[in-house]
């Protein structure tokens, strides 16, 4: 039996159909299932390893994927920058290079630079998913955000929420999109699924071109906030204060910040997300983030069926 | 066959070309139906009992059994239905997709699961199913139904309640729907 | 004052006689196809160019058959990472580089460790280039250690032959410093050459901003960071009346300001790298760092402005920025590995497909000869050791024979340098430089180094 051609890698939402990003939110509901059984674990990876190898401190994105690799039954490895020889000033390719030796399957990369993970696929003969680099993507999130925004607007028992279709839905992604591997990926993923996609922020935290981005921008927050469906909020990094890109976080929470007075502005049912870890006070008053917590915690929740799907599909089948 | 080797074979450019009918629809149905007199024979009635329909070929014939059974004795049973492709033995082999997802509307253990799929063929697909099963709580007892038995097992599994023996080769592949049961092969296009 | 001493033949190596027969001679102020001639050398000279030359008793003959026969080439902005950066590069291997590009001259850029900034390191530098198969002159650091602070002694390094100075790798910051600089240069008679970029605007950029760093996000670097301290310094050109040359510009804008401070006739020259000619910033898409070099790759439009200037003789001169970093340097992240590019090898292939065979305007042969040899000869002052042509007896012999029709493939490993940071790796190229002579020195033969 001729064998269907199987990705390797997950590296970005560029790249990916809106059939490719349906397919994995399908397997991502099946797993969901296996989530709420009295056993939630399935044999499927019986046998394989996946090793999580960060370069920049994320427990929680880590152990989304370990767990999505455990409740597979694959063996995992940890290997964290901090832990490791990479302060002895190994080498990256080296780095990775020995953790392939010890004999793995995947490795699950999170670094500060962009294309790390690229660089990491050509060196090593196992599957490499981008578990966030650098500014560039973060594909996982993307997915997880998607499966969380369809499953909260479809009706309760579609197998998949919503059949993979945004279209129709209005998505603001609001905040510092410039320095956000979520931004990036969920921009693309949001759109291929048919979204109307609108980013919005300060000048100073926008890419400074966004030719060939299928995307509306806004300056103002309370112009477009009428009009969304999904109110994506993103992480302000207080570094950019120092940076000369914003005056103070006051002045972002006035401008930008999903405050009291603009959360009442919202649409009925419209949507808040945020990937975390939030800032209460600065991107989103703390009674709002409470008002809206059930959500946030979804995507958390979300992460690991969503992991298990990418896992499951570049894992299962023949090499 | 399962139901994704036939999807794979489809995907490779074979086509599946009957070549002859083995049961016609009031076959299948007068089947169902003495499959369901003999599963509510067996075991007294429909106290506990839980029909699965195994993903994808098995979910049509676990209604119409449950519809036939709920005719005969008036009594409702629960249905779930079982995806098994995360069981299968065969991952690290070729491309194993989820076909449906596994809805199971009672926790399992203590109740007695009848298993329902169109083909037995191999066997795989049922130990695939007895794996998953027991995710989902410990049965009293797990009894098979299936449509057709084509022989060729390569595990130690024995149907319960069977619509036909049907000798086959093992290059044949044997198709069960709505209009009845048909023999044929994979022809390339 | 030569920074090589003598440069011709008496006691040099093989430089017995050769003639290079059957090519077309091609001279920078000659016919812009050239014309077919052999060239008889003798003793490290020219002494015959005609055609139909008889072999003498005992010449080496090199098979210059469909090939064009020119100056050596001559380039401005050599990266040789000695003393200090041995792992990368040493005078030795460079010069081999250079040599199979073609070249009999490389200007020794000083942002060694120590730099440059002394007349004991240039001489060290001088010295460890004399043995070697191309003439190695040194440029200068404008202040000490590079560090934009308080100007190098450029009168003692002046002294002793330095002609070019320069802090590449870094601009001078400070436009105040830059103005005493290019007042005290002017007096000893000397070139600033300016690495434009603005630090500020840059921000530490690793890219050129626009579509691709903000898609693959990638801090990038805005042409404006180039062109600000390109219009800065013209305007400290204008105010001095020294003698100012801008490295490798990469932006449209950046060379409409040259076009524009030499429509006023200011003393002000430029040079483009023949990687700004090729390469747009589509290709740091593949994350590999051997895509990242400082000016960066830019837009296509700007490559195009590039070619351009080429051709409308806005720039002068043709130069490498030849920058070798060894491979675990350049096996990393895109943001986390250093910028540079080597580029002596495939410079002269990759000149003449942009510029002599391309879609656009096209240069002459004898014009680029021209950008790639005679100019930066006359910019650096190498003309009086005989670099940079004209072909006729009683020149030193120093030749490049490019045979524009040979295709061959670029890898790193093969490369002559300590490095492998191509980015032409696996790219097949047409036009190849099969034979080079070096004060009458066969140092290539067949595209082999002979030594």
């Amino acid at each position: 039996m001729t064998e269907v051609a199987l990705p390797r890698h997950l590296l970005g939402i560029a790249g990916l159909d809106r059939a490719a990003i349906v397919e994995l939110l399908s397997l991502a509901a099946s797993f969901s299932e296996v989530a709420e059984r009295p056993i939630p674990k399935v044999p499927a990876l019986r046998g394989k390893t996946v090793a999580t190898v960060f370069f920049e401190p994320s427990t929680r994105t880590r152990l989304s994927f370990e767990s999505a690799a455990r409740r597979l039954s694959a063996d995992t490895m940890t290997f964290t920058a901090a832990t490791s020889s990479v302060t002895k000033g190994e080498s990256l390719r080296d780095t990775v290079e020995t953790i392939e030796a010890m004999g793995v399957d995947a490795l699950v990369v999170r670094h500060r630079a962009a294309g790390a993970p690229a660089l990491v696929a050509r060196w090593v003969t196992a599957s490499v998913v981008n578990a966030g680099d650098g500014a560039h993507e973060h594909p996982t999130q993307a997915l997880l955000d998607c499966y969380t925004i369809l499953e909260a607007l479809a009706p309760p028992g579609a197998e998949l929420p919503g059949g993979g279709d945004c279209s129709g839905l209005s998505i603001g992604i609001v905040g510092d999109v410039a320095h956000s591997r979520v931004a990036r990926s969920c921009a693309l993923a949001f759109e291929a699924l048919g979204a109307a996609v609108t980013l919005v922020g300060p000048r100073t935290l926008l890419p400074p071109s966004l030719e060939g981005w299928p995307v509306a921008v806004a300056s103002d927050l309370d112009a477009v906030l009428g009009e969304l469906d999904v109110v994506y909020l993103l992480r302000l990094q207080t570094e950019r204060m120092r940076q000369a890109r914003l005056p103070s976080l006051e002045e972002y929470r006035e401008r930008f910040g999903l405050t009291e007075g603009r959360a009442r502005r919202l649409r009925p049912g419209a949507l808040v997300l945020h990937p975390g870890p939030m800032n209460r006070g600065v991107e989103i008053d703390a009674s709002v983030a409470s008002e809206h917590a059930t959500l946030v915690t979804r995507q958390v929740r979300n992460g690991v069926p969503t992991r298990m799907a990418v896992l499951f599909r570049l894992l299962g089948g023949a090499r | 066959m399962s139901g994704t080797e036939r999807r794979a074979a489809r995907e490779d450019g074979r086509v599946f070309v009957a070549r002859a009918a083995v049961m016609d629809a009031a076959d299948v149905r007068r089947a169902l139906v003495r499959i369901a007199h003999e599963i509510l024979e067996r075991n007294h009635g429909t106290a506990d009992l839980v029909l699965v329909g195994l993903q994808s070929g098995g979910v049509p014939l676990a209604e119409r059994l449950a519809e036939a059974i709920a005719a005969i004795d008036g009594t409702p049973v629960p249905l779930g239905r079982l995806d098994v492709a995360f069981y299968r033995d065969d991952i690290p082999l070729r491309p194993v997709r989820a076909e449906s997802v596994t809805s199971m509307p009672v926790e399992l253990t203590d109740r007695v699961v009848v298993l329902v799929d169109d083909v037995l063929f191999t066997g795989r697909t049922v130990r695939a199913a007895l794996d998953a099963l027991a995710d989902h709580g410990r049965a009293r007892a797990v009894q098979l139904a299936v449509m057709v038995d084509r022989g060729h097992r390569e595990l130690p599994i024995r149907p319960d309640y069977v619509g036909k023996n049907l000798p086959t080769r093992r290059d044949e592949l044997v198709e069960v729907s709505e209009k009845g049961v048909v023999i044929g092969d994979l022809v390339a296009r | 004052m030569s920074p090589v001493g003598s440069a011709v033949g008496a006691g040099g190596r093989g430089t017995g006689t050769v003639l290079v027969r059957g090519g077309t001679v091609v001279d920078p102020g000659g016919p812009p196809a050239g014309r077919r001639a052999d060239v008889l050398v003798e003793d490290g000279r020219i002494v015959a160019v005609t055609d139909g030359l008889e072999v003498p008793p005992g010449a080496l003959v090199l098979d210059a058959g469909g090939c064009l026969v020119g100056p050596g080439l001559v380039d401005l902005h050599t990266h040789l990472r000695q003393p200090g950066g041995e792992a990368a590069e040493t005078v030795a291997t460079g010069a081999r580089a250079a040599a199979l590009g073609g070249y009999t001259a490389v200007v020794a850029m000083p942002n060694t460790t120590p730099a440059i900034d002394t007349a004991s390191v240039a001489r060290d530098v001088l010295a460890l280039g004399r043995p070697a198969t191309c003439q190695v002159a040194v440029a200068g650091a404008i202040t000490v250690g590079r560090a934009g602070e308080r100007l190098a002694p450029l009168g003692e390094l002046a002294a002793i032959g330095v002609r070019l100075f320069t802090d590449d790798g870094r601009g001078v910051q400070d436009g105040g410093l830059m103005r005493r600089a290019l007042e005290y240069g002017r007096d000893l008679g000397v070139v600033l050459a300016e690495h434009c970029e603005d630090e500020a605007l840059a921000a530490g950029g690793a890219m050129h901003e626009g579509a691709w760093s903000s898609r693959l996000g990638i801090a990038g670097q805005p042409s404006l960071a180039e062109e600000a301290m390109a219009a800065r310094d013209i305007g400290l050109a204008r105010l001095t009346g020294a003698r100012l040359h801008l490295l490798h510009l990469s932006t449209a804008a950046s060379l409409a300001l040259v076009a524009a401070a030499k429509a006023e006739g200011l003393p002000v020259t430029c040079e483009v790298t023949p990687h700004h000619l090729s390469l747009t910033d589509a290709e740091v898409a593949s994350f590999d760092a051997r895509f990242r070099v400082n000016p960066p790759l830019r837009a296509a439009d700007d490559v195009a402005a590039a070619r351009r200037a080429c051709t409308d003789g806005v720039v002068d001169a043709l130069a490498t920025d030849h920058a070798p970093h060894p491979v675990e340097a350049k096996e990393a992240p895109f943001e986390e590995a250093p910028p540079g590019m080597l580029g002596l090898e495939t410079a002269l292939s990759v000149a003449f497909s942009v510029l002599c065979r391309g879609d656009g305007p096209t240069l002459s042969p004898a014009a680029l000869f021209g950008l790639c040899a005679a100019r930066p000869a006359a910019i650096a002052g190498l003309d009086a050791d005989g670099q940079g042509g004209p072909l006729q007896p009683g020149a030193v012999a120093h030749l490049c024979v490019f045979d524009p029709d040979e295709t061959w493939t670029v890898s790193g490993a093969e490369s002559a340098s300590r490095s492998r940071n191509t980015p032409y790796e696996g790219r097949t190229l047409t036009g190849r430089v099969r034979h080079t002579l070096y004060r009458g020195e066969v140092v290539v033969r067949d595209a082999r180094a002979q030594r």
